[in-house]
């Protein structure tokens, strides 16, 4: 039960599945609003393909450099347009399977996400050594996501309508955007910049900067690779500044397009976890 | 790539080939690898600017070749094994003449192996254990006595694609209530929660057949024990209780002697679910049919404790409630051999209702609390037949409980509070537990299990002198 209290806090998942715009890639020097990077970011940092699965590595080290890992597999579905359209610019609600195998006390335990766009999302985690599936009761999004560096809202997606957004900057290989938040009570932070790369759309870097207008946190792609023709963000690091800690994500055997059925995202799966899908 | 993306890319003239980098982002990356560091960078290294480098796969040269998938470096055996091993040291708080004074002194050893062949899981679970606090050490696995206690062992199988059946020895759980359970009739290990064991203690395995159907409309479960499990009930060996014949407590002086069903295909149980899951809402309609599932009878003429006939049906509801999850649950159980509620030697039927909410009301700081009444029916007839000068129960037994759970340190660190308290028994159970991850291995604990009661007969109040502390290392693996 240790576990479950350990687990039942206000995770989100995420995936940071990110990939090259199909059909978006513009010559570098046209004009695109503010509203239009921000939604191509969104799509691109969370959004890709119908579906996905990907093994997840977290390294996570603090001030004294002790280390500690999470291990997990985690499948995505997107739910369909409305209209049918499956070209993949619909960023609607979405839900996550999320397997966990270590750190040991956590294996097979299993958290689940519906997480919706016009209300709070649902979460369920499943505890095998109890037979018992838990509902989670968290509304917090800025904290840990078990224990990391990377907080429940940056892995899932902060909504892109919770901040006002300004092109600062557009250089060469980046626009970069000043994100303040319409709740400033809301969250910790002031605002955030993010650089993202002007061609594919992916997050390159991210600074969080608190109430004094100190940065205290911060993000950074470290690894791109393409799959499945998709431009996927395969490893990346969070700092807490000011805890002096560290996360890294790696994501490693992603795949798109894997055609996880819906009802793997139901309380039978839960029970009996769907392994073709998390190989 | 697909070949709308080819297009896309191919507007740009002069585009090389691979990931779709225009022209323009090689020149602008540093002329050196961007050497992205190990530890935590500070600001990035251009310095006329906060610019990033670019990562690798974005127009920065690949430094190495991208080694997938991470092996976890396990060794390679024919099935996945798991487990643990912990040490479990407990006493009592107060001293208590029926029952010894160190409350659990275990070290255990739980192995856990899996393995799918085709379209078939095997699953075993076994526990070793060794508690010299426990004089007897003959393996018992159906009360879970002894130096093995078999958790799991099953097969689970898809037999067609809407349907999955899981046979064999298994943890079954259903129902909305935290620690409080109504339609969730399996088998708990009472003795496991009181004395400080880990929580998934308190779910005792079943030996039994589960058969869940799934379909758009609803899903079901049906699960088949041939023959009876009851719980692992408080009968004195480790955990004095209150003894209404000798109108005292009593413990090792005075185990309970039982008389439990045991025919096969005769004193058999089965317990279905039907639900659904309704945007999120979760409903569900249950229904039961076996025995009470801890000693609810007497037997004058034997001497032995019984366990009378019972049948159940309610339904539960859970969902988003405000800011945080609530549920109701309800129950009648049918108490088949005295539905009168005139035969004072067997338990009367009851009613049982619970709601709760659950809520994370700081970061990383959860408070839940539960309301539950019990109502005895047919409580007139319970009155009357009560011999006279003998103690009577109420008709209404109200509990509150609340949960709260803070988490500190990376999460590393737990403190949590369980409290039962019922203002009907003017009793109350508190659960303390503080327990700190040392590292991705072990974990160390320490946590009591404190009873509080104005009289020494009524629920929570009978444990008093069973009052404990204890502590506990575990290694993962």
């Amino acid at each position: 039960m240790k576990t479950l209290d350990r687990l039942a806090m206000p995770v989100r998942v995420f995936i940071v599945f990110s990939t090259l715009a199909g059909g978006f890639v513009r010559a570098a020097d046209e004009q695109l609003s503010v509203d239009e990077i921000v939604n191509r970011t969104n799509r691109t940092a969370y959004y890709q393909g119908r579906d996905g699965s990907a093994k997840v590595l977290m390294t996570i080290t603090d001030s004294q450099g002790r280390t500690r890992t999470r291990e997990f597999a985690i499948l995505r579905r997107d739910d369909p347009a409305p209209d049918g359209k499956d070209d993949d610019s619909h960023c609607g609600n979405q839900k996550f399977y999320v397997y966990f195998s270590r750190p040991a006390d956590v294996n097979k335990m299993v958290f689940m996400v519906h997480k919706n766009v016009d209300r709070e999302d649902e979460r369920y985690l499943y505890l095998p050594a109890l037979d018992l599936v838990k509902r989670i009761a968290a509304t917090e999004k800025r904290t840990s996501f078990v224990g990391s560096d990377f907080l429940y809202e940056d892995v899932s997606g902060r909504n892109i309508n919770d901040d006002t957004h300004e092109l600062v900057e557009t250089s060469q290989n980046y626009y970069v955007l000043k994100n303040t938040p319409k709740d400033p009570a809301s969250v910790e932070f002031s605002h955030f910049k993010m650089w993202i790369h002007k061609t594919s759309f992916i997050p390159v870097k991210g600074e969080y900067y608190d109430k004094n207008g100190d940065k205290y946190r911060e993000y950074s792609a470290e690894k791109v690779e393409t799959v499945d023709g998709f431009t996927t963000v395969t490893k990346a690091r969070m700092s807490d500044l000011k805890a002096k800690s560290a996360t890294v994500i790696e994501y490693s055997n992603v795949k798109y397009n894997v055609n996880v059925p819906d009802d793997v995202f139901t309380e039978r799966f839960l029970r009996k976890p769907p392994r073709e899908f998390l190989r | 790539m697909p070949a709308g993306l080819q297009d896309a890319a191919g507007i740009k003239p002069g585009e090389s080939s691979e990931p779709a980098l225009p022209a323009g982002l090689e020149p602008s990356a540093t002329p050196e690898e961007p050497g992205l560091p190990e530890g935590l960078t500070p600001a990035p290294v251009k310095s006329e600017s906060n610019e990033p480098e670019l990562p690798v796969g974005l127009g920065a040269a690949e430094k190495e070749k991208s080694e997938s998938a991470q092996e976890t470096g396990f060794p390679k055996l024919p099935f996945d094994i798991s487990g643990f091993a912990e040490a479990r040291g407990g006493v009592r708080a107060d001293n208590d003449p029926y029952e010894k004074d160190c409350s659990i002194g275990e070290t255990r050893l739980q192995l856990e192996a899996e393995k799918q062949v085709s379209l078939a899981g095997f699953k075993t679970t076994a526990d070793f254990l060794y508690d010299p606090v426990f004089d007897r050490h003959k393996v018992d696995l159906e009360d879970g006595s002894g130096f093995v206690d078999l958790r799991e062992a099953n097969v689970t199988l898809t037999p067609v694609e809407f349907m999955d059946v899981k046979a064999g020895r298994q943890i079954l759980t259903w129902g909305t209530g935290d620690m409080i359970f109504i339609n969730d009739l399996f088998p708990k290990d009472w003795n496991s929660f009181l004395l400080g064991r880990d929580t998934e203690y308190l779910k005792a395995p079943s030996d039994a057949v589960k058969a869940s159907a799934y379909s758009e409309i609803a899903n079901l479960n049906i699960v088949y024990t041939p023959r009876f499990d009851s719980d692992r009930y408080v009968d004195g060996r480790r955990v004095s209780y209150w003894n209404d014949i000798l109108g005292r407590r009593a413990g090792r002086d005075a185990v309970v002697r039982a008389d439990k069903p045991d025919g096969w295909f005769d004193d058999d149980e089965i317990a279905g679910r039907l639900y659904r899951n309704i945007s999120g809402y979760e409903l569900a309609a249950y229904a039961y049919n076996g025995f009470w599932k801890s000693p609810a009878g007497f037997n004058p003429r034997s001497g032995k404790a019984t366990f009378p006939e019972l049948s159940v049906y309610g339904a539960s509801g859970r969902g988003s409630v405000l800011k945080g999850i609530g549920n109701v649950e309800a129950g009648y159980y049918d108490s088949e051999n005295d539905r009168n509620g005139d035969d004072p030697m067997i338990q009367n039927s009851q009613l049982r209702i619970l709601a709760g909410y659950e809520q994370e009301v700081a970061e990383d700081f959860t408070a839940g609390g539960q309301y539950y009444i019990e109502r005895m029916m047919g409580y007139g007839a319970y009155k009357r037949s009560l011999p006279p000068g003998s103690r009577r129960d109420d008709e209404y037994r109200h509990v509150v409980t609340l949960r709260l759970t803070k988490l500190l340190m990376n999460q590393n660190l737990s403190l949590s509070l369980f409290t039962f308290y019922s203002p009907t028994d003017g009793d109350a159970y508190l659960r303390p537990n503080v327990s700190y991850k040392i590292d991705d291995n072990w974990t160390a604990e320490v946590g009591g299990n404190v009873f509080i009661g104005e009289e020494d007969y009524t629920f929570f109040g009978q444990f008093e002198k069973d009052s404990n502390v204890y502590a506990a290392v575990r290694f993962n693996f």
